[in-house]
């Protein structure tokens, strides 16, 4: 009788499976769509259609603002309060860290739409729709951008700090010449981290602007709802290209340089 | 001789109640090449960075060129650092790694204004100005050619190349050398003591160096200072730290060494190996002492010739010379000579007179080889003592068979287990009777030491001493036995040490 192999090779034939089925499956379906008409005849009139409709543009613009500003203001609050952790000798260190974690082991939801009560509370709601949107996303996705540059900062060597001061630079030109570009693979994760959702999440965007605002998300949602599944698949199309090119540019593929100091998240 | 560059007076530094450096005095001349040396944990590293500034000490001062410096920064001391493991930037090529500390400098020129004053101005060094220094640092570490070169592709002997000019190119008054060739291979660190060594004449500045390889530092240094537990035990030069050791430490620590326990029993003469030697020293009568032997000053010949005979117990070819071990009694002697002897061979040994070395007992007590017995008493000195054998390993019990139950349950027979006595001198009480103690001896001098009188009870046969701190007065030649209290016996095991 023979005996059952099973070699490592064999292991990982549900992984690609899975793969076939649930990205590469949807990935090629969703890149025929873009490229066809509703007749199914191929067309790039979908994308041509992207760039001279004013309500999709405008949509683009919106996404890029509120991800640049939830970015930016993450960053602003993020690096701070990593470095604190990572490099003070505080022995709250982790607690603080757990306590920064926290929110994410909350429904996401029911946040949001607490942060919604809180707004109608001091009269914000409806009156800024971007700023209270935001602030939804600060408030979602600032661990994100914690997690990663945590995991660079507390790698650093403190050898390259010492140095640093040893040949004559001061705290400041020492963070600025040797911790700051150090972290940078961590900055880059966290932005990556942040951007990518941010320009795509309109829950947030929903509750917290009470659907005065649209972003990606809800226009390639209604393009789907309405039927438009072209435009949809289009939109999408553009928003995964711009994704790649994102993460190539900031040196994502690059394992060698980045893959250890990107930390755990990506 | 040169000025005092840099003082350390009475440094003491602590980590959570640890001890690290106690109450160090030392100071370093200008242009000297100073070794700090020890094994790890003595407190060498944590002396180099109080000097660097990375750590404040606790107390006491550090003097540069006379002026206070212990609370100053790092940054605003005209000393630099060769790091342990480089401590390169990554993110920077070499030519900007070694430029670093150049474009911060900021340096004082005196300049002629159109009116004809002299004024002083703050300038920062020109590109041309820097990138002729980081040419000159390159050439000196043998690495010309090399400024684009990322320094993450470099083998580790160039990154330390690096790091070494990344450290001189700014002209310290002191470098600062953190074990800086602990990475490296064997042959690569032979030549790069050479080369260190060569540097720091042409330089011309003072090298503080930091290492526990013996050998390294007598190779390079022109001081050695050697620390023990965060204490200085000996500053000396190379010679005079080799041949003169001041404790027995430091002669182990140093090249390898015989040491032996011996007493002194006339002027300049020593008992040890069971024999007795001329020295040179002048020490005090029954004093128990260290006797320190290198191996290279032991010369074998055949049986019955020399001062004392044993047996051959190994032999090892190492190179130059054979390494072997000999037998005499209960105590091995290392000897390197270049006639080999077989093993089990019968010989006897010589030792000049001016080549034993003899040291102060750090803690003056009775020490004695014994083992333990069957009934858990130890036998040493032809006697045999009640005794406290939990002490051998902590938090132990013994259970009603004798056998002694560790802290994990584990179960030990103790019996035959070869352990170190240790019995202080006021810890012994003198029998007249020879049947009433535990050992017994003939008295074999007493010495009035002001308040007492300091007795040696040797045993008959193996003639072994008991240095005995006493009020009582006896007499010489009176056979008498000894008894110690059970709970002042020390034990400790013995760790099987081959050198």
């Amino acid at each position: 009788m023979r005996a059952l192999k099973i070699s490592r090779k064999h292991l990982g034939y549900p992984y690609a499976l899975f793969l076939i089925l649930f990205v590469l499956l949807p990935l090629i379906i969703i890149v025929y769509y873009a490229f066809t008409d509703s007749d199914g005849h191929f067309s790039i009139l979908n994308f041509v259609n992207i760039f001279s409709d004013i309500t999709a543009l405008a949509a683009i613009l919106t996404s890029l603002s509120v991800a640049i500003l939830t970015t930016a203001v993450c960053l602003l609050i993020g690096y701070p309060v990593a470095y604190i952790l990572a490099r003070s000798r505080l022995k709250f260190a982790p607690t603080l860290l757990i306590l920064f974690i926290t929110p994410m082991w909350i429904n996401f939801v029911l946040r949001m739409n607490a942060l919604k009560e809180f707004f109608s509370l001091v009269g914000l709601l409806d009156k800024n729709p971007l700023l209270t949107t935001v602030i939804g996303m600060v408030y979602d996705f600032l661990p994100f951008m914690i997690l990663p540059l945590y995991t660079t900062l507390s790698k650093l060597n403190n050898s390259m700090i010492e140095a640093s001061y040893d040949l004559g630079a001061n705290k400041v030109t020492t963070f600025l010449k040797v911790t700051l570009p150090l972290s940078m693979p961590g900055v880059i994760s966290g932005i990556t981290m942040v951007f990518m959702p941010t320009m795509t999440n309109y829950v947030v965007s929903e509750i917290l602007g009470r659907g005065q605002i649209t972003i990606l998300g809800k226009l390639i949602e209604n393009y789907f709802m309405h039927s438009n599944w072209n435009m949809g698949a289009a939109l999408s199309t553009l928003l995964l290209a711009v994704m790649l090119i994102f993460t190539w540019a900031t040196g994502g593929f690059n394992d060698q340089q980045n893959g250890n100091a990107r930390g755990a998240l990506l | 001789m040169a000025e005092k560059i840099i003082e350390l007076i009475g440094i003491s530094k602590s980590y959570d109640g640890t001890v690290v450096v106690d109450n160090e005095n030392l100071y370093v001349r200008k242009g000297e090449f100073v070794t700090l040396l020890g094994p790890s944990g003595c407190g060498k590293t944590t002396t180099l960075r109080m000097i660097a500034g990375f750590e404040l000490p606790d107390s006491g001062q550090i003097l540069l060129n006379g002026k206070d410096i212990s609370t100053i920064p790092p940054y605003m001391r005209p000393i630099n650092t060769v790091f342990q493991r480089y401590a390169l930037f990554p993110h920077l090529n070499v030519y900007d790694n070694i430029a670093y500390g150049l474009k911060l400098k900021k340096m004082e020129v005196t300049y002629q204004n159109e009116q004809g004053d002299v004024k002083k101005k703050i300038e920062k060094l020109s590109k041309a100005e820097i990138s002729a220094k980081v040419k000159k640092a390159l050439k000196m570490v043998d690495l010309e050619g090399f400024e684009k070169r990322d320094v993450t592709t470099l083998s580790g002997g160039q990154q330390q190349r690096i790091a070494i000019a990344r450290a001189i190119v700014n002209e310290p008054e002191i470098l600062l050398l953190d074990e800086p060739l602990g990475a490296l291979d064997l042959k690569m660190r032979k030549d790069m003591q050479l080369e260190l060594k060569e540097m720091h004449k042409k330089l011309g500045i003072t090298f503080i160096y930091v290492t526990h390889d013996q050998e390294e530092a007598l190779t390079m240094s022109d001081t050695i200072v050697v620390m023990k537990d965060g204490a200085i035990q000996q500053i000396g030069t190379p010679t005079d730290i080799y041949n003169e050791p001041k404790s027995a430490f430091v002669a182990d620590f140093i090249g390898e060494s015989n040491i032996f326990s011996g007493t002194i029993v006339g002027d300049k003469k020593v008992r040890f190996l069971g024999k007795v030697f001329d020295m040179v020293d002048d020490f005090e009568l029954h004093e128990k002492v260290d006797v320190v032997v290198r191996p290279e000053d032991v010369f074998l010949v055949d049986a019955g010739l020399g001062a004392v005979d044993g047996v051959i117990t190994s032999s090892i070819f190492k190179g130059v010379h054979y390494e072997m071990a000999m037998q005499i009694g209960k105590n091995e002697i290392i000897i390197q000579d270049t006639i080999q002897r077989q093993v089990g061979e019968k010989a006897s040994i010589i030792i000049k007179h001016f080549d034993i070395h003899i040291m102060h007992k750090e803690f003056v007590s009775n020490v004695y080889d014994g083992y333990i017995t069957k009934k858990n008493t130890v036998r040493f000195a032809e006697g045999e003592f009640e005794c406290d054998v939990t002490q051998l390993y902590p938090e132990s019990t013994l259970d009603e068979e004798g056998y002694l139950v560790l802290k994990n349950g584990e179960k030990i027979d103790l019996t035959d287990v070869d352990v170190r006595v240790e019995v202080g001198l006021k810890d012994i009480e003198i029998i007249d009777n020879e049947d009433d103690g535990d050992s017994c001896g003939e008295i074999v001098s007493i010495i009035y030491k002001g308040d007492h009188y300091q007795v040696i009870v040797r045993t008959f046969e193996e003639e072994e001493d008991f240095v005995i701190d006493t009020e009582y007065v006896w007499n010489e030649n009176d056979k008498v036995s000894v008894k110690i209290p059970p709970e002042k016996i020390k034990l400790s095991l013995k760790v099987v040490e081959k050198k």
